[in-house]
């Protein structure tokens, strides 16, 4: 197996340069993170997060051969060789494949995704139906990876104040949520030229997730419950 | 919540309600211009001289032309926050494409009512 | 001298899992400054990768109470869990798991728009009769909605995190009592010391031990390592659970819930093996009593596949709909593991390491317990564990499944509540010696002056190898022993150990030779454990012991470092109820 991997160690280089590497063993059921990890017994240097390497925690986004994903669910035979390994773009390099994701968390936390209900709670829990829970899959599951955010333009030339598509993901999971009080103000917060109306739809987002989320649908949801609002 | 003077709707709700309500009416107009020219195969000039004769057309018109406007400004600023960002060469192209606009729409006024 | 910014809190939380994030959410609320370390941002710790559930007698879909689930729990332990520390989990559950969907945890629903709840291993109603369902759940990804859920309300209650930032030790002050940790923030290398009055363990497991294992990387027993660094024992560690279900090769949880919605485990023969062995609950017998089963018969040639070394779990005969609805994760997991569509095919499966019932002793408070010279119990002043990392001791010998999302939450918030009213009720100040960060610094610098030796990686797989092949499933005396050496062999050789990147920004490298050092001790406390205790109980199956030894084995075992094993009594008496004596365990 043969890869291309971009490397950047903050002591040492001035600029980033691709290294070549070779593993001599069969692909197999092999997935990508596994092959890394082969990689850095040889060059402890190669540095990548990883943490529960059955896609559930988020931590190993980076742009294989050209496309977002994460290491630990992508089989090594269904990647073209060599294998381009790149961090996620457009967030600052720390080292290696591992990014500064200050950027993207700030803009999770713009969305206050947190449940927001004044009303002094019951003694057991706050009934929901079927039909109002089901509201919320396809919008709780996110696992924070960064990978749509990363592979959105919108959010490549505005991080500041396009919240990009993981962000209103959880925004929407918060408005859609029939337990949640806020919100008129969770749209009032995004009426702004930037924070939702910077997504143009071209779904990049929608192609990489590696959970199979729409956020491009949950914003478009936004957009319509905005307009109903202020109409 | 970001603030954007240089929006030309304080909102994004409102740019964005712009740029689709503006298609709308494009729209509508391209099919009609479209159709009227299918219609019309032999089309001479006192033909169209009639067709813009018409009070409600010449507000058809000028009503496409105000989207234009809006629709292109709507795009032309989210094109130029992504992609100049020298803060007054931005301002300096912002401001160019308004005033050409602007004079877009009076030169239309012109030819649609002038003599 | 090493240049170490200082920090000051009113408590430090190591460890960003539901435990440390439920006492960190405690803690804020009550108007505390709790400070939350962690090596991972908060949503990638392993709770994330909890799937079935969490336990609690809510009886939304059948009449229950809490005393049954106290009765299951003691029953599931083998009768080494303490009966007082059960019984507060049990009793608090209801609450515990309310305030979570009062968060906005994320819960899947009945009809009626209460909780929805699956039926578990383990779980009966009136004391032992039919199947109980108890474990609520958030579709197949309860831990990863519970984890998010408590992160979300910890930003909106204004926590602190120093994300990624690796603990390398626990500080103490001149009395002997914990006053901080010492940190490394990765992305630079730089070193700080976090000053608190309270410092709370919340590190989780150390599967990572095993070859074979559930676990995520990042479950290296750090918690366990500084403990035991700092003097102090850890108990019960000869018992690990092995989850019946672990994908084949992979190693990848597939949840109970699996077989609580219906599914089963079939051998070659498409027979369905666990009516042989437990004729009642059959596959929703407890965990070690499956995983038991299985490892039998794979062991007796009646295993699937070429090598027959997995068995087969079916559930294509729930049907699409189920499987989507409330199996979603599961089904995207086999697919990509298994290459197996769970509508279509059954899954391979083989018991797999899964969760350390043993960690850090402490009492119901989270407060850790060492011992005094007599051999009672004495309260480590300023240090609290909860979680996976302490054993307070609720699982016992064998953990039942949704008990430990509970675990996590009722202890954690115990902890929250007991610091919350220790700094409001006590002075409390923790004076500190000159030499204070020395033992932490001393740790680091070994590794920077490294200059030649055996890899990092090299060590760890051997350590890894050995624990799976000598201290596994069933156990022996000779193979334990040897297994003592060879990890004794080894931890002499990670002494000399090498690492080769000394760098300070993002190395990994480095984190990951801190992380092995916390690995191997608790690798050594657990063959060590397992190999004294002559006798089979819960999770722990001694080939030469097949029996329970309720005359001389109804204690906790005891480690400390470099010491012989110490006892302690198991709590043989609840809060308010009359005990659960010691009966003989069927399902």
């Amino acid at each position: 197996m043969r890869f291309s991997i971009y490397r950047y160690d903050p002591e040492q280089d001035q600029a980033p340069r691709m290294q070549d590497y070779h593993l001599d063993v069969e692909a197999g059921d092999m997935m990508l993170l596994d092959a890394l990890m082969l990689l850095k017994a040889e060059d402890e240097s190669l540095t990548f997060r990883r943490s529960c390497r059955e896609g559930v925690c988020g931590s190993d986004g980076m742009n294989i051969n050209g496309v977002n994903g994460l290491a630990c669910v992508t089989p090594m035979s269904s990647l073209r060789e060599p294998v381009v390994l790149r961090p996620l773009p457009g967030l600052p390099v720390i080292r290696d494949l591992v990014v500064d994701m200050s950027q993207f968390y700030k803009q999770y936390e713009k969305a206050r995704p947190y449940l927001i209900n004044e009303t002094p709670a019951p003694r057991t829990e706050r009934l929901q139906s079927p039909e109002d829970r089901e509201k919320l899959d396809g919008l709780y599951e996110c696992i924070l990876c960064g990978c749509c955010s990363t592979s959105c333009p919108s959010f490549w030339w505005n991080p500041d104040k396009f919240m990009g598509p993981a962000a209103l993901l959880q925004a929407y999971r918060f408005i859609v949520d029939s337990r949640d009080q806020a919100t008129e103000e969770r749209l009032a917060d995004l009426q702004d030229a930037y924070s939702v109306f910077r997504c143009h739809g071209i779904m990049n987002c929608v192609a990489v997730c590696p959970k199979g989320l729409n956020p491009t649908q949950a914003i478009a949801q936004i957009k319509t419950l905005m307009l109903r609002k202020s109409a | 919540m970001v603030d954007n003077v240089a929006g030309l709707a304080r909102t994004g709700l409102r740019d964005w309600l712009v740029q689709r309500v503006s298609a709308v009416i494009l729209a509508l107009y391209t099919l009609f211009l479209l159709g009227f020219l299918l219609l019309n195969p032999d089309l001479q000039f006192a033909d169209w001289q009639g067709l813009f004769a018409q009070g409600w057309f010449r507000m058809f018109t000028l009503l496409s032309v105000l989207s234009l406007a809006g629709h292109a400004w709507v795009g032309v600023w989210g094109v130029s926050t992504d992609y100049i960002h020298p803060y007054w060469l931005r301002l300096l192209f912002q401001v160019v494409v308004i005033l050409a606009l602007v004079v877009f729409v009076a030169w239309a006024v012109e030819i649609l009512w002038g003599n | 001298m090493t240049a170490v910014v200082e920090h000051d809190f009113d408590a430090v939380i190591i460890g960003a899992g539901g435990a440390g994030l439920r006492a960190g959410l405690q803690m804020a609320q009550a108007g505390l400054r709790p400070a939350v370390v962690s090596k991972v941002f908060p949503t990638r710790s392993h709770t994330v990768s909890a799937q079935g559930g969490i336990t609690a007698a809510l009886g939304n879909v059948s009449e229950d109470n809490w005393h049954w689930h106290m009765f299951d729990t003691v029953k599931g332990s083998d009768y080494l869990g303490d009966q007082d520390a059960i019984e507060y989990m049990c009793r608090h559950a209801a609450d515990v798991v309310y305030e979570l969907e009062h968060y906005g945890l994320p819960f899947s629903r009945l009809d009626n728009g209460k909780i929805y709840q699956r039926p578990f291993g383990g779980q009966s109603r009136d004391f032992g009769g039919e199947q109980a369902t108890r474990t609520c759940a958030a579709a197949d990804r309860t831990g990863h909605a519970l984890l998010h859920t408590l992160y979300q309300r910890n930003l909106m209650a204004g926590t602190t995190f120093f994300t990624e930032f690796l603990a390398v030790d626990l500080v103490k002050d001149r009395n002997g009592a914990i006053a901080g940790v010492l940190a490394i923030e990765i992305e630079t290398g730089d070193l700080h010391f976090i000053k608190s009055r309270a410092t709370v363990l919340a590190t989780g497991g150390a599967g990572r031990i095993f070859a074979s294992t559930t676990n995520a990387l990042i479950n290296t027993g750090d918690g366990l390592g500084m403990a035991l660094r700092a003097g102090l024992p850890v108990q019960d560690m000869e018992m690990w659970q092995f989850h019946p279900t672990g994908i084949a090769g992979a190693g990848v949880l597939v949840t109970e819930g699996v077989r609580g919605e219906g599914g089963y485990l079939l051998n070659k023969d498409g027979e369905r093996f666990m009516e042989r062995y437990a004729p009642n609950a059959k596959d929703l017998a407890s965990r070690d009593v499956v995983a038991r089963a299985m490892a039998v018969e794979i062991r007796e040639g009646r295993g699937c596949g070429p090598a027959g070394d997995h068995v087969l779990l079916k559930l294509d005969h729930l049907g699409a709909d189920v499987i989507k609805s409330r199996l979603p994760g599961i089904r995207e997991l086999a697919i990509t593991f298994a290459h197996a569509d769970p509508i279509e095919k059954p899954i391979p499966v083989v018991p797999t390491a899964h969760y350390m019932m043993g960690g850090v002793p402490t009492n119901v408070h989270g407060q850790v317990l060492s011992q005094d010279a007599e051999g009672g119990d004495r309260v480590v002043d300023g240090l609290y564990a909860v979680g996976e990392c302490a054993c307070v001791s609720v699982h016992g010998a064998n953990r039942l499944g949704g008990n430990s999302l509970l675990d996590l939450v009722v202890f954690g918030r115990a902890a929250g509540q007991h610091v919350t009213h220790m700094l409001a009720t006590e002075h409390v100040e923790r004076p500190l010696g000159e030499d204070a960060l020395d033992p932490a610094l001393d740790r680091l610098e070994r590794w920077n002056l490294s200059s030649g030796g055996e890899r990092v990686e090299d060590i760890r797989n051997e350590m890894r190898r050995t624990m799976q092949n000598d201290c596994s499933v069933f156990r022996t005396e000779e193979v334990m022993q040897e297994g003592i050496q060879k990890i004794e062999a080894l931890q002499e050789r990670l002494r000399h150990a090498h690492l080769r990147d000394k760098s300070k920004a993002y190395n990994t490298a480095r984190v990951e030779a801190l992380e092995l050092e916390n690995l191997m001790a608790v690798a050594h406390a657990s063959i060590v454990s397992a190999e004294a205790r002559k006798e089979s109980r819960g999770a722990h199956s001694r080939v030469d012991y097949p029996e329970r030894d309720d005359e001389n084995w109804i204690r906790h075992t005891v480690y400390f470092a470099g010491q012989p094993l110490r006892y302690r009594s198991v709590n043989m008496k609840p809060l308010t109820v009359e005990p659960f004596p010691p009966k003989k365990r069927t399902y």
